[in-house]
């Protein structure tokens, strides 16, 4: 069996990644992916705890997160259509209208 | 070595290969593919860790619904006077070292304290996984699975009034 200290090391190069993306990176797309990589790296590590108590209810959690993903993917992708049809942008640092 | 040991190596260096090609690809499109491509890993990873019923979950949730959302709305908006520009902006190499100095700070937090992980348990995962889930999802959390139907109506709400074109 695999150590849980091997799936926390991959989540948390899976997460760094996933931060890296959302801070470089200027296209809000790429952005929104990097948050859902993000929320599957914690997804491993749900994975790993309830793999180490044999318990069910780490997958439980792993569910709800699925949930807030897609809703979270839903409206995001909503308000960059929006967007991009009043600006013509997808760039984030182009986003400045409260900016002054 | 053994087996899951050939198929954890297998599916976490394709995870972190795949994700790291996402962030740095120019053509957004490629990224959503490699995308999957780590998700499909993740999937794996579901496996290896007897989550059989998150593995299904993983594939038709993510790969089948999610990406293929990102998709359509990357072919509504792809610009490709976007793939012309400079891709990362003017705070790249701070915020690189940052994420950076945060992976170290948590990998140390991780190296102090391996001690203080339990043994894994010998006895195995529940037999039948899916039947487990569901019980403990609609006997103990029956209430957060409810606001979480709330919370995909609302999303659902949301997505068709943000996409409209006149509200």
């Amino acid at each position: 069996m695999i150590p849980a200290e091997y799936y926390l090391m991959l989540s948390l190069a899976l997460f760094t990644v996933g931060v890296i993306g959302v801070l470089t990176r200027r296209n809000v797309i790429i952005i929104l992916m990097s948050i859902e990589l993000i929320l599957n790296a914690v997804n491993i590590n749900l994975m790993a705890f309830s793999r180490l108590w044999s318990d069910v209810n780490g997958q439980v959690f792993a569910i709800f997160i699925i949930t807030d993903a897609a809703a979270e993917a839903a409206v995001g992708l909503g308000i960059i259509l929006a967007f991009f049809r009043n600006r013509e942008t997808v760039l984030a640092d182009e986003m400045d209208l409260l900016k002054w | 070595m053994t087996v899951d040991k050939i198929l954890f190596a297998f599916f976490a260096a394709l995870a972190v290969a795949s994700a790291i090609l996402m962030i740095t690809r120019r053509n957004i499109i490629h990224g959503a593919v490699f995308l999957i491509t780590t998700l499909l890993a993740t999937a794996g990873i579901f496996l290896l860790q007897s989550a059989e019923f998150l593995f299904v979950v993983q594939i038709i949730l993510y790969v089948g619904g999610i990406m293929v959302l990102f998709v359509f709305v990357i072919m509504l908006v792809n610009l490709d006077v976007t793939m012309r520009l400079v891709q990362f902006n003017h705070q790249r190499i701070v915020a690189g070292v940052l994420a950076l100095v945060l992976a170290a700070q948590v990998g140390f937090a991780f190296y102090m304290g391996r001690n203080l992980l339990p043994p894994a348990s010998r006895e195995p995962m529940p037999a039948k996984n899916t039947e487990a889930v569901g019980a403990a999802l609609f006997q103990h959390y029956m209430l957060a699975f409810e606001i979480a139907s709330i919370l995909l109506l609302v999303a659902m709400v949301g997505a068709v009034v943000m996409a409209k074109r006149k509200v």
